[in-house]
């Protein structure tokens, strides 16, 4: 599905995006203390059972690469398992899984993360580890040659492979006119080919620092102890003086709706997919981020009652598959988008006439209350569901703090969506349905022409 | 009748008490099993149920029956058409997910406890009077024969089900549970009945319930839940047979890179080597970034962006899978450094270091797994579909602990059969 998703790690495990509207507990136990170096560590507590996650985010991401440098990020994140002055390269994962805990990491565009999941009286050789690369990453000509071949073959597997994802590489390219978003994250195949040590070393020493990054521990864990173990292995790490805020190129004002055409032989299903350059959550300002989000739940979130499946796939039957996504946890503008694959017959064109036609007539009609009372009910059970997964809570801050948001911020999001009024719903849907600042992509096969009746055969 | 017995995870490490889990096997006054982990701390509960027969039950003209009625649970029930049964569950915050594999019909659920009740009836109108309406029924076969047009193109589908052909023939492991264009378009209404009667009844039913109920709680609710399915279901599929000599297959597929499925014959789980088996499969082909294939292809030569081999156990088969891509250009070095390697570990077995850190690591992700009320349910009722006893958890490291190194030599000559290997490629290798 397309959409905002950060690069998986070393694995091929996909790394979704913690959903928007999954929330923290209000009266979970958390816990967090900034040590003198700038690291700020943030302690979440569930005792539930003897599990320890360790998360160290960087405040960095693809869009801080420098320019011809596309990748650079992710393969840097790749390269931190290659070794350091006193781990072997590869034995950092090797030691996790010698005590059997698991490991990975991934980036995305404004952040990138490890984690390591132990026994949580592990914890203190984790953190040892990841506090070690923090500062003393080697890296060596035979890893780095080696492991710019595995980049190449994981964008071979995950884009090259995928003209869905090719599509939405092409869209985002589009969508970004000045700034770095509009890179993909893997990096470009020409540029990630040339992509080199001096670079690997240049980024690395230029980021990875502890008054650039957040710890997260979340398990069965104490915050006073975790505290001590911070200070003892992180404590040390100097801080670099030449960390400043990401200020990255701006867009302009958007004046022309673009589209996008990819044909491929190898796609099955065409569809019409639409993104709008979108608003983000801002610290202390996250109102139209909430309104979005619940937007995006009642346009296009629910496949069976929201509005774009109820008129497209229930009553016109135009489409077998219709949603609306938004993900605001960004630094600079986010995207909303729509996607519709149309039913056997119905073209391209037509499917992209219906997904205009029923956003124009939720536009003029609003949201139906008791749909938004029902997501509602739905945003303080996921409050609940959430604290079963830890992961997710970990994740939820290191996301939030990673991009600039403030633990009020994180801890509030749940009541912003709650708070969201049908009139905000509506100011926010007529601010981001604006043409010109959309993209179109058609996702279609080379012959014959998208239009054409063939489709019908299938 | 409820038996109550402590399976603490407390073998590799010293975990606390809270850590333990405490599984009671709860039996309704209709006679319904469940094992309950109880946890009070988050007010909601999550329930696994599952079916044993899955798609294989299919009658082959119908193929596809199992899957696309499953799919259908959940488009209305009793009085509610699809969209009011939807805003049913979403008005009550419980979520329900209605799956359909080859072995089983899975039912995942989780649901507050403030309205426990009302999720709980409106689940049991789903599974006892699903509605099958016939707009429900013509939407849904749409979306699934959208999914079988994209599986056609997809190169991973393709060397799966390419691969389950060549091993299975006309065994239902040898045909796409969701059947073909030709059979899904001509499902009715009855078969979906039918498949209804024939999938989900009583006398294959496994629940697994972790969370916010207690057994007293939950032995009348069992009842209220499934007492009203069927005694019992449609016959279970005979033995697989094994058909795939070794060789290499290759499907002629327009991408840079290509899909390799491999594999042969794999271990009954209830064989006594089962265990030896699984700490070679780790040490081989496990998830894991030391794991030889990921070691050997990925991390020295960089030919694939991930490798990976699985022991797969079916109800009526035994298969030892492996699955990777690699560029055209480097697919037949990576399948030639895989079958050097098939043959090593199957002449050498592993090294001494190699076994302690596979056990080290198996026993020691083993209690890591059990975080969650969900995470819990789904493991118990996958115990319960395996045939494990319920005390599995406690003496399941202890087995994995026993395996010495004469064992994985010994069954190392006998799962790697680097003689058998066939290869299933997708896509257009270059110098094979």
């Amino acid at each position: 599905m397309p959409g905002p998703i950060p690069l998986p790690g070393r694995t091929g495990a996909t790394a979704a995006l913690v959903l928007a509207l999954a929330l923290p507990a209000a009266a979970e136990p958390v816990t967090s203390f900034t040590l003198d170096n700038g690291l700020q560590v943030v302690v979440i507590e569930d005792h539930r059972a003897a599990v320890a996650i360790q998360m160290v985010w960087y405040r960095v991401g693809s869009a801080d690469e420098p320019p011809g440098r596309s990748g650079i990020a992710h393969f840097v994140e790749h390269l931190m398992f290659q070794g350091t002055d006193t781990v072997a390269p590869n034995e950092f994962s090797a030691i996790v899984e010698a005590q059997g805990g698991t490991d990975n990491a991934f980036v995305s565009w404004d952040f990138t993360a490890f984690f390591q999941r132990v026994a949580a009286d592990r914890l203190d050789l984790v953190m040892g580890l990841e506090a070690d690369r923090m500062h003393n990453l080697r890296l060596q000509e035979a890893e780095v040659a080696t492991e710019r071949q595995v980049i190449l073959e994981e964008r071979g597997q995950m884009v090259d492979g995928n003209p869905g994802a090719l599509l939405s590489e092409q869209m985002r390219a589009a969508q970004f006119q000045n700034h770095p978003y509009g890179l993909p994250i893997i990096g470009w195949r020409h540029e990630m080919e040339q992509l080199s040590l001096d670079d690997a070393r240049a980024f690395y020493e230029r980021f990875y620092a502890p008054n650039n990054a957040i710890l997260v521990i979340a398990g069965d864990v104490d915050p006073v102890a975790i505290r001590a173990l911070a200070e003892r292995h992180y404590g040390p790490i100097a801080p670099d003086p030449d960390i400043a805020p990401r200020m990255r190129p701006q867009e302009p004002p958007q004046l022309a709706e673009r589209r996008i055409t990819l044909a491929d032989a190898r796609v099955s299903e065409p569809y019409v997919l639409r993104t709008y350059l979108a608003p983000e959550r801002d610290p202390g300002n996250q109102q139209e981020a909430a309104a979005l989000t619940v937007l995006a739940e009642l346009l296009g979130g629910n496949s069976q009652t929201s509005v774009l499946p109820q008129a497209l796939q229930f009553e016109s039957r135009t489409a077998v598959h219709a949603a609306a996504f938004y993900n605001g946890t960004m630094i600079d503008d986010a995207t909303f988008g729509l996607i519709v694959v149309p039913a056997p017959g119905i073209s391209l064109a037509t499917a992209e006439a219906e997904m205009d036609r029923v956003i124009a007539a939720f536009l003029q009609a609003g949201p139906d209350p008791e749909a938004l009372a029902r997501i509602r009910t739905q945003v303080r059970a996921a409050e609940i569901y959430a604290r079963d997964d830890v992961t997710a809570r970990a994740r939820r801050y290191g996301e939030g703090l990673s991009i600039g948001l403030t633990l009020h911020d994180i801890q509030s999001w749940d009541e912003a969506l709650a708070a969201v009024t049908e009139a905000d719903i509506m100011a926010a849907a007529t601010r981001v349905f604006d043409r010109r600042n959309a993209v179109t992509g058609w996702l279609t096969r080379p012959e014959p022409a998208p239009d054409a009746p063939e489709e019908a055969t299938e | 009748m409820i038996r109550t017995f402590l399976a603490a995870c407390a073998i590799a490490f010293a975990l606390p008490a809270s850590a333990g889990l405490d599984i009671q096997e709860v039996t309704s006054p209709g006679g319904i099993t469940a094992w309950l982990v109880e946890d009070h701390n988050i007010p909601f509960t999550a329930l696994e149920i599952q079916f044993r027969g899955g798609t294989s039950i299919d009658n082959p003209d119908k193929r596809g029956a199992v899957n696309l009625m499953t799919a259908l649970i959940e488009e209305g029930a009793g009085a509610m058409d699809s969209l009011a049964f939807a805003e049913a569950r979403d008005a009550l915050a419980a979520e329900f997910a209605f799956d359909a594999n080859a072995d089983s019909v899975g039912v995942s659920a989780r649901f507050l406890t403030e309205n426990r009740d009302q999720a709980l009836a409106l689940l049991r109108e789903a599974l006892v009077n699903p509605r099958f309406d016939q707009d429900a029924i013509d939407r849904v076969r749409e979306q699934v024969l959208s999914i079988l047009r994209a599986d056609a193109k997809d190169p991973e589908a393709i060397a799966a089900n390419t691969f389950d052909r060549l091993a299975f023939g006309d065994h239902p492991y040898g045909s796409d549970g969701s059947g073909t264009a030709g059979t899904v378009a001509a499902l009715t209404r009855d078969d979906m009945l039918a498949a209804h009667q024939g999938a989900l009844a009583r006398d294959r039913i496994h629940v697994a319930v972790a969370g916010d109920i207690t057994a007293a709680e939950l032995g009348p609710l069992l009842d209220r839940l499934l007492g009203d399915l069927p005694a019992a279901g449609a016959p279970l599929p005979p033995r697989a047979d094994w058909l795939l000599p070794a060789g290499v297959t290759i499907v002629d597929f327009p991408s840079p890179q290509s899909t390799v499925r491999f594999g042969h014959v794999g271990i009954p789980r209830e064989d006594p080597d089962f265990f030896a088996a699984f700490i070679l499969n780790e040490a081989m082909g496990g998830g894991r970034f030391t794991a030889r294939l990921m070691t050997e292809i990925r991390e020295n030569r960089g030919l694939t962006y991930g490798i990976g081999s699985f022991l797969v156990g079916l109800d009526q088969a035994e298969m030892y899978l492996g699955q990777f891509s690699a560029s055209n250009d480097k697919v037949a070095e990576a399948i030639a450094v895989l079958r050097a390697e098939w043959s090593r570990i199957a002449t050498e077995g592993l090294t001494p270091e190699e076994l302690a850190a596979t056990q080290t690591f198996l026993t020691g992700a083993y209690p890591l797994r059990f975080n969650g009320n969900g995470a819990i349910a789904r493991i118990l009722v996958g115990m319960q579909l395996e045939g494990l006893p319920i005390d599995h958890p406690v003496t399941r490291n202890a087995r994995i602990e026993a395996v010495t190194l004469d064992d994985t030599r010994r069954v190392a000559r006998r799962l790697f059969q680097p003689e058998a290997l066939h290869f299933v490629i997708v896509g257009q290798p270059t110098g094979l």
